[in-house]
Formats: C-alpha cells, sequence, structure tokens
C-alpha cells in the first residue's frame, strides 16, 4: 500500500470513529429514556400507561424493522431540515442515531426489565417517589446489562457506518467499497477488514470489562 | 451470635431519636415510658379482590382486625392465604378494594403522594428475599431511605452508623451485599427500615429464607427492637416456632378471612379452627406409630396391662402437669410415655401421653381435680409399653 493509501486508511477511520462516537452519544442519551419510559409505562410498571407503551413501543418496532440502508434514504428530508446538507459525515450521523436509538432502547428495556421486582418494592416502601426509583434502583442495578448492551450498538453501528457512503459520508466501509470493490484493490480491502476487526474487538473487550468488573460486586 | 449479645442497644440510638425534629417530644415519652404512643394499625372490612383471566379472585374478605402499638403480631396462614397482600395493605404497596386501613387513626386510603411517603417513611419493611441494592454498598443502602428524604449528608453518616452498630454490622460499611451471609443482608434490611424512626416494622417472612440458628438472632434482634423502642411488629411467616418465639398476639387467616386471632398462648393452647390446627400438627407430639399398633380398646382377659391415657393442656388459668398429683388421684405409679409442654407467655400448653398400671377412677377426674383440661382414655396396652 502506498503512503497515500495509509492516509486515506487513517482518514477513514477517524470518519467512522467520529460517526459512531456521535451517533452513539446520541444513541445513549436518547436510548436510556426511552428505554425508562418503556419499562415505566408497560402494565404492571410505577408508570403504567398502557396506550402510551402501546404507541412507543410500535414506533421503536417501526424504526428497528426498517433496513438501515433504506432508513438512510427514507430520512434525506429529515436530514437536510437538521443538518442542512444531505451529504457527508454529519448527513449519516443522523440516519445513524436514529436507527441506534430504538435499537439500543429495546436492548436496555430488557435490562431494566430484569430488575427484580422486590427491590423496586423495596424501594416505594422506604418513601422512595418514582423518579428515585429509577436513579437509585432500576439505572444503578440494570447498569451491567445496559453496559452490555451499549456494547452491542456500537458494534452495530460500526457495521452499519459502513453504509454510510451511500451519502458521501466516507469511512472505512465507504474506502472498502470504492478502492477494494470498484478498483479491485485487494489489498486495501484486507486492511480495512484488519482495521474494522481490531475496532470491534476494542470495543466489545472494553464493554465486557466493565460488565465483568460491575457483575463482580 | 446471640441474642444476649444484642440486647443493649446503643445510647446513641436513643441520641439519635431524640435530634428528629417535630415529632422528638412525642418520643421522647415513648421511649421513657416504654409504653408506644403510635403505631397501631386498625382494618375496617378490609377485602381484596384481584382480576385474574381465570375471573375474580378474593384475597382478602371482611378483615377486621385491630393491632395495638407496641405489640409483636404475628399472622400465619398456609401459602395463598393472603398473609402477604393484608401486610402490604399497611404501607399501601397493595391497594384494598373494600374497606379502610388506620394507621394511628388515619385512613391512609385517603392520602395523596405525598402523604403516602410520608406514611411509609413511618413504616419500616423487611422482606424474605432482603431486597437490598446490589450496586450499592451496606452504607449506600441503609443511606438511602435517608438521602431521597433529603437528608443532610452528615446527618446520614451518623445515622447510618448509628443503625450499623445496632444490627451488630460495624466495618461492614464499605461492603457490597453479595459479600453477606444471609443473617448479615437481613440485618442491613433492618438496619434500613429503621433509619426513618418508624413506629411500625413489617415483616414479610423476614427469616424464612434464614437458618436456624440465624433466625434465633434475628429474632432476637426484632424482640430488642420492639421492646427498647417500642415498635409494633407485624410479622407474616410460615413458621409457628417463629409465632411461638416472640409474638404477642397471632392472627390465622385462611383463604383471606380471618380464622381465628387473640394472644398466641390462647391460639395454640386451643385451636378452634381447623386452620390453625393444621399449621399446628408439625409442632404437636402425635401417637407413635408402634403404640397405636398395639392399643386395644379393652383390658386383655389375661396377664398386666396398663392404661394409656392422653391429657391436653391448654394454657388457660394456673393447670399445670403435676405428675405426683396425677399419680396420686390415679392410685398408682404413672409414666410419661409421649408429648410434652411448652410454656408460652406463662401459660403452659401441650399434649401428654401417660401410662399408669392403676385401675383406679376414670380420666375424667383428672379434669375435676384441675390436673388438666381435657382427659382422654386411649385404651390398654398388654403387658410393658
Amino acid at each position: 500500500m502506498s503512503p497515500i493509501m495509509y492516509e486515506r486508511l487513517w482518514e477513514a477511520l477517524l470518519d467512522t470513529l467520529l460517526m459512531v462516537c456521535a451517533s452513539g452519544l446520541i444513541a445513549l442519551v436518547a436510548g436510556i429514556p426511552l428505554a425508562v419510559l418503556l419499562v415505566l409505562t408497560a402494565p404492571g410498571g410505577v408508570l403504567q400507561a398502557p396506550r402510551f407503551n402501546r404507541v412507543a413501543g410500535g414506533i421503536v418496532n417501526a424504526f428497528r424493522a426498517t433496513p438501515f440502508i433504506v432508513l438512510l434514504v427514507a430520512l434525506i428530508p429529515l436530514t437536510r431540515f437538521i443538518t442542512g446538507t444531505t451529504i457527508g459525515i454529519w448527513a449519516a450521523v443522523v440516519p445513524l442515531s436514529i436507527s441506534a436509538t430504538p435499537f439500543f432502547a429495546r436492548i436496555a428495556e430488557v435490562s431494566l426489565r430484569e430488575v427484580e421486582p422486590g427491590l423496586i418494592e423495596a424501594a416505594q416502601a422506604m418513601g422512595c417517589r418514582r423518579w428515585h426509583v429509577v436513579r437509585h434502583v432500576l439505572l444503578p442495578e440494570a447498569l451491567p446489562g445496559i453496559i452490555g448492551g451499549f456494547t452491542i450498538t456500537l458494534v452495530s453501528m460500526i457495521g452499519a457506518s459502513a453504509m454510510a457512503g451511500a451519502v458521501g459520508a466516507g469511512g472505512l466501509g465507504d474506502l472498502a467499497i470504492r478502492y477494494g470493490y470498484q478498483r479491485f484493490d485487494t489489498t486495501v480491502m484486507v486492511a480495512v477488514i484488519v482495521v474494522l476487526v481490531a475496532l470491534v474487538s476494542l470495543v466489545q473487550f472494553t464493554g465486557d470489562f466493565w460488565v465483568r468488573r460491575l457483575r463482580a460486586r | 451470635m446471640t441474642g444476649g449479645e444484642l440486647s443493649l442497644i446503643p445510647e446513641a440510638y436513643f441520641v439519635g431519636l431524640r435530634q428528629t425534629g417535630t415529632m422528638a417530644g412525642a418520643r421522647d415519652s415513648l421511649l421513657e415510658s416504654r409504653h408506644p404512643v403510635a403505631g397501631s394499625v386498625c382494618f375496617e372490612g378490609l377485602g381484596k379482590t384481584y382480576v385474574s383471566s381465570a375471573g375474580p379472585v378474593t384475597a382478602l374478605a371482611e378483615i377486621e382486625l385491630e393491632i395495638p402499638a407496641g405489640t409483636i403480631f404475628g399472622i400465619i396462614g398456609r401459602s395463598g392465604a393472603g398473609k402477604s397482600s393484608l401486610l402490604r395493605t399497611i404501607n399501601r404497596l397493595e391497594q384494598p378494594s373494600q374497606g379502610r386501613v388506620l394507621v394511628d387513626g388515619q385512613d391512609i386510603g385517603q392520602l395523596d403522594e405525598n402523604g403516602l411517603v410520608a406514611l411509609r417513611r413511618r413504616i419500616g419493611m423487611i422482606f424474605q428475599h432482603f431486597n437490598l441494592l446490589s450496586a450499592k454498598t451496606v452504607f449506600d443502602n441503609v443511606a438511602l431511605p435517608l438521602r431521597v428524604a433529603g437528608v443532610a449528608e452528615a446527618r446520614v453518616y451518623q445515622r447510618v452508623h448509628e443503625l450499623l452498630e445496632l444490627v451488630g454490622l460495624q466495618g461492614k460499611e464499605s461492603t457490597y451485599p453479595g459479600r453477606l451471609s444471609g443473617g448479615q443482608k437481613q440485618r442491613v434490611g433492618i438496619a434500613r427500615a429503621l433509619v426513618h424512626h418508624p413506629e411500625i416494622l413489617l415483616c414479610d417472612e423476614a427469616t424464612s429464607a434464614l437458618d436456624p440458628e440465624t433466625t434465633q438472632s434475628i429474632l432476637a434482634l426484632l424482640r430488642d427492637i420492639n421492646r427498647q423502642l417500642g415498635l409494633t411488629v407485624v410479622l407474616i411467616t410460615h413458621e409457628m416456632g417463629v409465632i411461638r418465639e416472640i409474638c404477642d398476639r397471632v392472627l390465622v387467616l385462611e383463604q383471606g378471612r380471618i380464622a381465628e386471632s387473640g394472644p398466641v398462648w390462647e391460639v395454640f393452647g386451643d385451636p378452634r379452627h381447623d386452620a390453625t390446627r393444621a399449621l399446628l400438627r408439625p409442632i404437636e407430639h402425635d401417637l407413635p406409630a408402634d403404640l397405636l399398633h398395639r392399643l386395644s380398646s379393652r383390658a386383655p382377659e389375661a396377664g398386666p396391662c396398663q392404661r394409656v391415657l392422653e391429657l391436653v393442656y391448654t394454657g388457660r388459668g394456673r393447670i399445670e402437669p403435676d405428675l405426683d398429683r396425677i399419680a396420686g388421684v390415679l392410685g398408682g405409679p404413672v409414666r410419661l410415655l409421649h408429648g410434652g409442654v411448652d410454656r408460652i407467655q406463662g401459660h403452659t400448653h401441650g399434649r401428654m401421653l401417660i401410662a399408669t398400671t392403676a385401675q383406679g377412677p376414670t380420666a375424667s377426674v383428672l379434669v375435676e381435680q384441675q390436673l388438666c383440661h381435657q382427659a382422654k382414655e386411649l385404651g390398654y396396652v398388654a403387658d410393658h409399653v
């Protein structure tokens, strides 16, 4: 590989990292409240609202059902409204976040649901309000599961970001398609795969480490 | 750890009690007289009906009951009898379908959210599976009720240390519950339940997950707390031993209704309801199988034989099993074959089988002579028993 290719590879890695980090952060900030809301409003939850729960669940499912490459195109009007452009990294961040948020929310919801009902009851019995139950019981008790779920989300976002080339956002996947596939440059293809494997391994390892550490208490 | 070691509640606890704002005056007198002024519970026509897929299910019905302040009140019953539901109506974790629950004369069904939170801070609760937060240390678990109530951190620190000393867990502040034994976990649970100076402590099968020795130490701690702090303790259990050990009064629930209730010695000594008898059977002494086979209703024609009598003590009055006088009345030596008596709250109750060679007066004489409450001739056994 020529030095210029190394430079391209480096830039592509940075683009991927930027896209995944930015939309990962958004998914985290939006997904946890969404997951909490889904759990609280579920039948038997501390804030029962079955109709709201069904509607929110339906919207989450709708986004989860749409393949990312379709979502990327379908959301173009929204992307233009938010970022003012439909190409480039930030244009990819919008659909990436919107696809990752419901995905992560569903995983976090499962972890929150697995918090023992007895703990919530104990918290209520000691005079906790609903907000205290969320803050002191649900979130801390479900934290290992939420971190594990966020790890899965990040890994699947690294995969999805490869399609971002469709809106000219660059990144590792785009590099592999353009050089490895369209120009038959196998070396670039292999290099991209190696970098992606390393990146995913690092994310997974870090996530697992924290989950283990929290579970060991 | 034995009960004896725990009987001294540190002075710090009382100092703590005196510093709690508006209620301080009332609590001072509470501690000095050891006569509780608060912590009574009253159920008026309470009922609870669940709607299940198979139609409505009655969990509780027509519960009329008063739990006097300062008592240790036991609720027993088979599983599914509604014990848990009844206990949970006291802090409104369970919403009754009919009737009212009064705590210190106040109808708790009328409380809004703020009122309910305030009520729950006056009522501590401990659980069978402890329900400690695994992500928080022992200190943070005990501190949580204070922190959510907005108590200043310095005060939290002081209070949590008092409580951990009370339950004998000093030095475990920064341990996570996962590293504690069952008994230690329940002690953390008790500390957490007492942190707001409650008037009532609800115990939901609090010793059912513990081994017998640990059960004893937890019961001793509960009794100490009741005596020294004047707390009303309401506990549910399926272990008869627990009721006999520490309760003043007992309620037997059967299919959501009150089967019977009263002082423990009375209910245990002379159970009137089938449910109570069924629950008591494991701790009763039944007729041994070998004896049962050899009993005959009539005395054998020839050879020596012995009469077998059953004596029952219900605990009423001052009647006690005076074997010497029994032998005197029957007119011959008496041997104790089986059974025994317990003293509950100063009342003797139990069942004994005795054998005698004397062929004198019938067993009913023993009742007339006030040597037992009920006497029954079980039959005769040839030669040696």
